[in-house]
């Protein structure tokens, strides 16, 4: 079976996010691929070992995201598509979604995996947006995944909103991964030397037939005005004296001055 | 044109989610911007409770689409029937709330109408009669100001930030509006019990949180009967999470759920960058931590240097005292 996983390029989730002049500094940051997209390539990794077949990376992103894109075919991908075009840019969840749509329709897949949200913009949008346009099915936020024995469909447990459910769905289908689907691999030697050698492939707007004014910057419905650090919290009171006078001090503190309990 | 706003209350097992509430609330300012009515349209089976309550909110009408097909969630059914009233009603501005379905639903509703969604907003002015909205990215480590550069636009709102409308006025009329389309390719089959989770972590007025410093999942008792006491959300660090002593769907960051309560006690957590990013834009923050140099300290509002093995259980007896009291 040939599954395709989206990924998406973000800041280590460690790294302090500098802002200057209304936008996000991003000289000096490592990257990474997001988290929960890298539960979602580790899934696709696990059915392939299992049922045979082929995992393709789609990343939309800058020229840079090559390196990012090569730890996924480090941890065992077998190619990549790389959505790489300065059109691209600029755009919202809206217009991404429009890209990786027409990309994937030219593509050949029996499942489509995605991580539930990136960790940068935190939209949770973009996935369940492709979906749609491609009239597919989607189950979102997903924690277990298993394949029907013909692969035709899929039975999910998810976990939403600290619920729990059993989602099924027909395939082909797009399904997100959430926190505790799977625990990701580290890269091998091996796979870090191999994934040198495999192909990524470059596509861009033209390749996909897409009309400039639909997509990017252009295309976006929603405009990023600034962004900003967020507001201070003013200096915090430490609580002097031993463990059990000031464990009776901050309750105090919290019912009769912050009035929280 | 009038510039009607819709909001989408959540039904969930009968009644309606407290973020229902905080919408009418945002709705009506924004409504009051741009100059147009409060709608909304309740989607769900025999719904019709959670429709007449939120038609007592001051609203000015309320749309119903009531199906067994809306049992449980299936997106494709739930989306047909959303994109149905927005289609019949022609809104500015539809509002969900930030939740897992607000959210799930809005992705797909927006792509199908073709429409900007600003999602999980923390902040909200119309201007220029357009809206600008505020929200939290990189899980709050920076703060984003959306223009949508036109109109219509969806929006969902985050829970917990706006206080919700009363449901006292006289109702509103409640229309309904027929299902067009029942088929699903993909829909929520069963719900599962799991370990009962009293309170959940992203409607929580308060969250008491364990890491590191709970030692072993015996110790995250200590932080589990305070969480009991108060009423609250039990959270946690990556680091209780990865050792395996608390379930991970109670990790609070980064990679996990992003709180905001009105009370945020961090027992045990030195405060890596990825976890204050989940809970610094709680009200009141409390730290409870040995190490006097733990970044914690930097974002609480009260801080206590000390083991939590001391202090939790001295705060756990004072606080049933306290609350005995009121």
């Amino acid at each position: 079976m040939n599954v395709v996983v989206l990924i998406k390029r973000v800041p280590d989730t460690e790294t302090r996010i500098q802002i200057k002049d209304g936008k996000v500094v991003t000289d000096g940051i490592s990257w990474i691929i997001s988290p929960y997209d890298e539960y979602a390539v580790e899934e696709a990794l696990r059915l392939i070992e299992k049922y045979t077949g082929k995992v393709t990376l789609l990343c939309l992103g800058p020229v840079d995201a090559k390196e990012t894109i090569r730890k996924g075919l480090a941890l065992g991908a077998d190619d990549a598509i790389h959505l790489n075009d300065p059109a691209f840019e600029g755009g919202d969840a809206s217009t991404t979604a429009v890209v990786l749509a027409a990309a994937l329709k030219k593509m050949q897949y029996d499942l489509v995996l995605a991580g539930k949200q990136a960790v940068d913009e935190d939209n949770a949008q973009v996935a369940i947006r492709v979906a749609e346009l491609l009239d597919l099915p989607h189950v979102n936020s997903v924690i277990k995944l298993d394949l029907s024995d013909d692969k035709k469909s899929a039975r999910c447990l998810r976990e939403v909103d600290g619920d729990r459910d059993i989602a099924e769905s027909s395939l082909p289908a797009i399904i997100t991964a959430q926190q505790g689907l799977n625990e990701p691999r580290y890269p091998s030697l091996k796979g870090i030397m191999g994934a040198k050698k495999k192909p990524i492939t470059d596509w861009k707007a033209s390749d996909l037939g897409l009309d400039p004014g639909t997509i990017g910057a252009s295309g976006a419905k929603l405009e990023v005005v600034r962004v900003d650090p967020p507001p201070a919290r003013p200096p915090g009171k430490l609580i002097p004296g031993d463990a059990a006078t000031a464990a009776k001090e901050l309750v105090r503190l919290l019912h009769e001055e912050a009035k929280v309990v | 044109m009038a510039n009607n706003i819709l909001i989408v209350p959540e039904a969930r097992d009968g009644s309606l989610r407290k973020v229902s509430f905080e919408l009418v609330t945002v709705a009506n300012e924004i409504a009051q911007g741009l100059g147009g009515a409060v709608h909304a349209v309740v989607l769900g089976n025999e719904v019709s409770a959670s429709a007449e309550q939120i038609a007592k909110t001051g609203i000015a009408q309320v749309y119903q689409v009531d199906h067994a097909a809306l049992q449980n969630f299936a997106p494709e059914v739930f989306t047909a029937a959303l994109a149905d009233v927005i289609r019949k009603t022609q809104p500015a501005v539809v509002l969900f709330g930030a939740t897992g379905f607000g959210k799930e639903l809005g992705a797909r509703v927006a792509a199908r109408i073709g429409m900007g969604l600003v999602a999980d907003c923390t902040g909200y002015k119309v201007e220029g009669g357009t809206l600008v909205l505020t929200r939290p990215i990189y899980a709050g480590k920076a703060l984003a100001t959306v223009k949508a550069k036109s109109l219509p636009v969806m929006v969902s709102i985050r829970p917990n930030i706006f206080p919700p409308a009363s449901a006292d006025a006289s109702p509103a009329p409640i229309e309904k509006i027929e299902l067009s389309a029942n088929a699903a390719r993909s829909q929520v089959v069963e719900k599962v019990q799991k370990e009962a989770v009293a309170v959940d972590l992203a409607e929580a007025k308060i969250v008491v949180s364990g890491g590191r410093g709970a030692k072993n999942a015996e110790g995250f008792e200590t932080v589990k009967q305070l969480a009991n006491t108060l009423g609250a959300a039990v959270g946690a660090s990556r680091a209780a999470v990865d050792a395996g002593w608390i379930d991970y769907s109670t990790q609070v960051g980064q990679t996990g759920k992003t709180v905001a309560p009105q009370l945020y006690i961090a027992a045990g957590i030195s405060g890596a960058i990825q976890h204050l990013a989940g809970m610094s834009s709680s009200k009141v923050i409390v730290a409870v931590n040995k190490d006097p140099d733990a970044p914690i300290f930097k974002v609480a509002d009260y801080g206590i240097v000390g083991d939590l093995f001391q202090v939790l259980p001295v705060m756990n007896e004072e606080l049933k005292k306290v609350l005995a009291e009121k």
